[in-house]
């Protein structure tokens, strides 16, 4: 049976979470034995024959002028009608922001369970089943699915993006029922964050500031390490309900989960759940002044001192790398 | 104008997770429960609406067991007026399942906006506020971060990746609150007194079939501590140098 997967795209370009999902895809339809196919809602096509490399067999693309950005129905009905057409064992999403809101409602109007913000995702005996994480990551939940198709949203950058087959994926149209395009919910705009930083759940590398920065002005220090590393600045609850950073900054239980391959705890204390939200990072680094601060224990590396004197020491190290290499 | 939130009851998030003897739930043994904090933005956003418009009813709705009304009871002493327990003594009810309980209820009720949160911090889905919205066939928007409403007009900003996605609407309408959409109150000495006579209706809730079948829950593998590279500035040679060769991440 095949696997389709939900295309997302911005500002005309094909998004990287496509590509991820499009692997676990290629991988699940090896052992159920189908293809892979894409589905898209957009105003043109962002270039989905490219797909065929990530394994997509064929795309089908529903356009409308109004699907140059997210439509939740207009994109809900375009899911629906990809599923009526192929049939698949699974649709995948990504558990972007956009997929969050799209994934349940494609769930309801088919009336079959969805598994968000999974991080693995296999074939038992035969079954689909989805691993992921509850409580915040303090546990694993393994789910079935008793309705067919499975709908899966996968977390963003769990998963390698897929690439390297050679080959097109063949672009076909998809028609939708007249109505749907129409829409009482429409997005207007998009206003980008402000300096257009990489988002917390897309970034490769993180520096995070706690409550030890003392004061809002002090985050200078933390935007020269993250300007050194090429990273993105991230914040702890407490610096974040105090006004110093934007919500947007919050990693945590109530923040955001980061999967970053680097992830640098300045100042932060890591109350469990501050840990919930990055406990799926590759590599924690932890500078806190306290030895005993919780943030040790998941830490891969710690160094234990003033973060005034440390943290400016690491920004000119890694510049001296930087300079090397 | 009736405004109905839809609130959970959830483990608090300092809860230590201990797995059932079934392998499949949470040990709820000694967990405190609370009302789940993106609900909380979701009641206060409703209170300000009612106190801005000088008139209206805001009604809190929850699925779960027998221990519920007491977080029901702290929505009323927030300051909603009344609340309704749909009763199940199913341990975690899938989203759908939920929605679909929901949806039955509310519908008849006819609400100009019904609330939820952006997610519930146990089972961590984020599903039950869009499904329950497309199910009573209303438009709506999740994971709001602000909200204007203009008469019959809305206009709401959710967070996206690298920004944020500005989004107009009708009412009736269903939203889902993020964190940063308001500071909510603490309940008044006042409130708590009241609420104990605010009144709280019972009924079965209506969850139908499972859509999704939990198989095992599980600790996580534990991220083991790692080492303290030293102390101070003179340790961040060693760092780099680590984080370098050992870890590659830079
Ligand atoms: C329902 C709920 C949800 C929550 N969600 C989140 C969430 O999403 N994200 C989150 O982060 N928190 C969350 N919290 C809050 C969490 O419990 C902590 O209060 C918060 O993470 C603490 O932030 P912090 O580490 O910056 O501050 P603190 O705990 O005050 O830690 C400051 C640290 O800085 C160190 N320090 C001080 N001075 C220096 C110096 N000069 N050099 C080096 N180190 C120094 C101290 O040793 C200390 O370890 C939540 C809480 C609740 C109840
Ligand atoms: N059992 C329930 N009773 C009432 N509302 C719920 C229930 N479960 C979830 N919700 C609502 O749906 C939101 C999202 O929940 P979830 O999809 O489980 O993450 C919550 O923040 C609540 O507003």
């Amino acid at each position: 049976m095949s696997i389709l997967v939900f295309i997302e795209h911005r500002d005309g370009q094909l998004r990287a979470v496509a590509r991820e999902a499009l692997g676990v895809a290629s991988r699940l339809a090896a052992s159920l034995g189908g293809p892979v196919v894409g589905v898209c809602a957009a105003a043109s096509d962002p270039g989905l024959a490219a797909l065929g490399d990530a394994g997509a067999e064929r795309v089908l693309l529903a356009t409308h002028e109004s699907f140059k950005l997210y439509h939740p129905s207009g994109y809900a009905a375009a899911v629906v009608a990809a599923v009526k057409a192929v049939g698949p064992a699974a649709v995948l999403f990504s558990a972007s922001a956009m997929g969050k809101d799209l994934a349940p409602r494609v769930a309801a109007r088919l009336g079959v369970g969805l598994a968000s913000d999974c991080t693995g995702v296999e074939v038992e005996g035969g079954k689909l089943v989805a691993v992921r994480p509850v409580y915040a990551g303090k546990a694993v939940q393994k789910v079935a699915f008793p309705g067919t198709p499975a709908l899966i949203a996968l977390r963003p950058k769990i998963f390698p993006a897929a690439a390297g087959a050679k080959k097109t994926a063949a672009v076909e149209p998809l028609a939708l029922p007249e109505a749907a395009p129409e829409s009482r919910a429409r997005v207007t705009r998009i206003a980008a964050a402000a300096g257009g930083k990489l988002d917390l759940t897309e970034a490769e590398v993180i520096v995070s500031g706690g409550r030890g920065l003392k004061a809002p002005e002090n985050f200078n220090v933390i935007e020269d390490l993250a300007e050194a590393l090429s990273a993105t600045v991230g914040a702890s609850r407490a610096v974040v309900d105090a006004g110093w950073r934007p919500h947007s900054d919050q990693v945590g239980q109530t923040g955001k989960t980061v999967s970053p391959k680097l992830y640098v705890a300045v100042g932060i204390s890591g109350a469990i759940q501050h840990l919930a939200g990055i406990s799926s990072s590759r590599c924690i680094v932890a500078i806190n002044k306290d030895p005993e601060a919780p943030i040790f224990k998941v830490a891969d590396y710690g160094v234990v001192g003033d973060l005034f004197e440390v943290v400016p020491a690491l920004a000119e190290e890694v510049r001296k790398l930087n300079a090397h290499v | 104008m009736l405004q109905v939130v839809c609130i959970k009851q959830v483990a608090g998030s300092e809860t230590r997770v201990k797995v059932a003897g079934d392998g499949k739930h949470l040990d709820t043994a000694g967990v405190t429960w609370i009302l789940n904090p993106y609900d909380e933005f979701a009641l206060e956003e409703a209170l300000r609406i009612r106190e801005k418009m000088g008139e209206g009813e805001v009604v809190a709705v929850s699925i779960g067991d027998a221990g519920v009304p007491t977080t029901l009871r702290n929505a009323l002493a927030m300051g909603a007026d009344r609340a309704i327990h749909l009763k199940s003594d199913v341990p975690s009810p899938d989203p759908l399942a939920v929605a679909r309980a929901l949806a039955a209820e509310i519908g008849p009720l006819a609400p100009r906006i019904v609330w939820f949160g952006r997610q519930s911090i146990d089972d961590d889905q984020a599903q039950v506020g869009p499904m329950t919205a497309e199910l009573l066939g209303l438009p709506g928007a999740s994971m709001i971060a602000t909200l204007e409403i203009d008469g019959d007009r809305a206009v709401v900003e959710r967070e996206i990746e690298g920004g944020r996605e500005v989004m107009e609407m009708q009412l009736p309408a269903a939203f889902s609150a993020d964190k940063g959409l308001n500071e909510p109150r603490y309940p008044s000495l006042k409130g708590i007194m009241a609420a104990k006579k605010k009144p709280i209706e019972e009924k079965p809730a209506q969850l139908g079939e499972p859509n999704l079948e939990v198989l095992s829950l599980e600790l996580p593998p534990t991220r083991s501590a790692g080492r303290i590279v030293g102390e101070g500035k003179q340790a961040v040679a060693e760092l780099v140098r680590l984080l370098r060769e050992e870890a590659k991440v830079i």
